[in-house]
């Protein structure tokens, strides 16, 4: 159940926008918005079911191929997505990372530093508030939270239905932050055009190999809180090797956030996506 | 848990395809899940259990192939079993390595019982 307006919603994430409590969108094929000025809102409840089956003798059996990709419905909408951001020249990033790895703090230190060269829009996936969006949202650039309620990642129609609630300007740089989960968001495409997994000194150095399946997919690795390392069982070049075992195609970055070491080259590198997208 | 969102678009593409060929219920499904597709074969049965509840795939049986990784050495062409995408060629030791086989998760097919009259 929806706890701002308390009807029940099929799917449970939610969209929301910081500095607009009344303001939330359930995702779903019954989408449905609620404003200030809403009177009443439309549930479409999809069909019914009788909610018997006819079980008889006489039934006769037929195997059907299908062949058909389980995540089909998600990639044709991720290809969807594709093509919206390649017609406005948008360049889509999607952050992914273990909870706590500091990808919010990362945002709110690049893209400072990116707003002179290029618009930047940020899309935020939480299971619950608005709190990365509201950071976000201090920096003056346009943000959506999406809450997942019990999800435990961002799919395409959630980042499909959040692009409809935004005004995105032509030539941006969209910042896509899927929820903190080193598992489940490895396998939905939103569309992006690369994925950057955020890795931090606090963690094992062997987490590629641990969740081999998001390293395998990633496009950029970075690993954060480098300043750290002095103070921790961390090897950045263990867990380099480690990261390109699974993958060898992965560009590696080492920053921290904290001091600014390292944000230059990663920031020269967005900017180089940006330019030649 | 990522099963359960899965479960749900194998029941919503199962229920579909069902009514589009006038099925009464449907009695089993087949899925091919490769062994680098990050499904788990059981947990998916239990969330697909819930997710079909009230659909005409209710008490369908999911019959699951699991298909082993392949991969291939791009230094020597070697093919080799993998279970996971750290390979290293055990012809020649080198990390680059393609994936051949091992990521697919398909439904292959369905059975559907007719009413007959």
């Amino acid at each position: 159940m929806c706890d701002t307006c308390g009807c029940s919603s099929e799917s449970g994430a939610v969209l929301r926008k910081p500095g607009n409590a009344g303001y939330h969108v359930h995702i779903g094929d019954g989408d449905h918005v609620h404003g200030h000025e809403d009177q009443g809102h439309e549930h479409d409840h999809g069909h019914d079911h009788d909610g018997h089956h006819h079980h008889s003798h006489d039934d006769r059996s037929r195997k059907i191929v299908m062949e058909q990709d389980v995540l089909l419905k998600n990639n044709l909408l991720a290809e969807r997505n594709r093509g919206y951001f390649e017609a406005r020249n948008i360049v889509a990033l999607n952050f992914l990372s273990s909870p706590g790895s500091g990808k919010t703090s990362l945002l709110e230190k690049t893209i400072p530093l990116l707003l002179g060269d290029f618009p930047v829009a940020v899309i935020e996936g939480d299971q619950q508030t608005t709190n990365d969006a509201d950071r976000i949202h201090a920096l003056g650039v346009p943000v959506i939270q999406v809450n997942t309620g019990s999800g435990c990642h961002l799919d395409a129609l959630m980042v499909n239905r959040a692009l409809k609630e935004m005004e995105l300007k032509d030539g941006s740089l969209l910042c896509i932050e899927n929820v903190g989960n080193l598992v489940c968001p490895a396998m939905f495409d939103l569309g992006e055009a690369k994925k950057i997994v955020v890795i931090s000194t606090t963690e094992g150095d062997d987490k590629p190999l641990k969740y081999p399946a998001m390293f395998h997919e990633a496009d950029i690795c970075v690993l954060n809180k480098t300043d750290l390392l002095p103070y921790v069982d961390f090897s950045a070049s263990r867990c380099r090797q480690n990261a390109m075992r699974v993958n060898h195609h992965l560009e590696w970055f080492e920053v921290s956030v904290k001091t600014g070491d390292g944000i230059e080259a990663l920031t020269g590198r967005i900017r180089q996506m940006v330019k030649n997208r | 848990m990522h099963e359960m969102s899965i479960a749900l678009s194998i029941a919503e593409a199962v229920e579909k395809r069902a009514a589009a060929e006038g099925a009464a219920r449907v009695s089993s499904i087949e899925l091919v899940v490769g062994k680098l597709s990050g499904i788990e074969p059981e947990s998916l049965r239990f969330c697909f259990s819930a997710a079909s509840k009230g659909t005409v795939a209710e008490d369908a049986e999911l019959l699951i192939e699991v298909r082993e990784g392949t991969a291939r050495c791009m230094e020597c062409a070697k093919e080799f079993p993998v279970s996971f995408y750290f390979a290293e060629c055990p012809g020649c030791g080198s990390l680059r390595v393609s994936i051949l086989s091992g990521e697919e998760f398909l439904i292959q097919s369905m059975t559907i019982e007719e009413e007959g009259d």
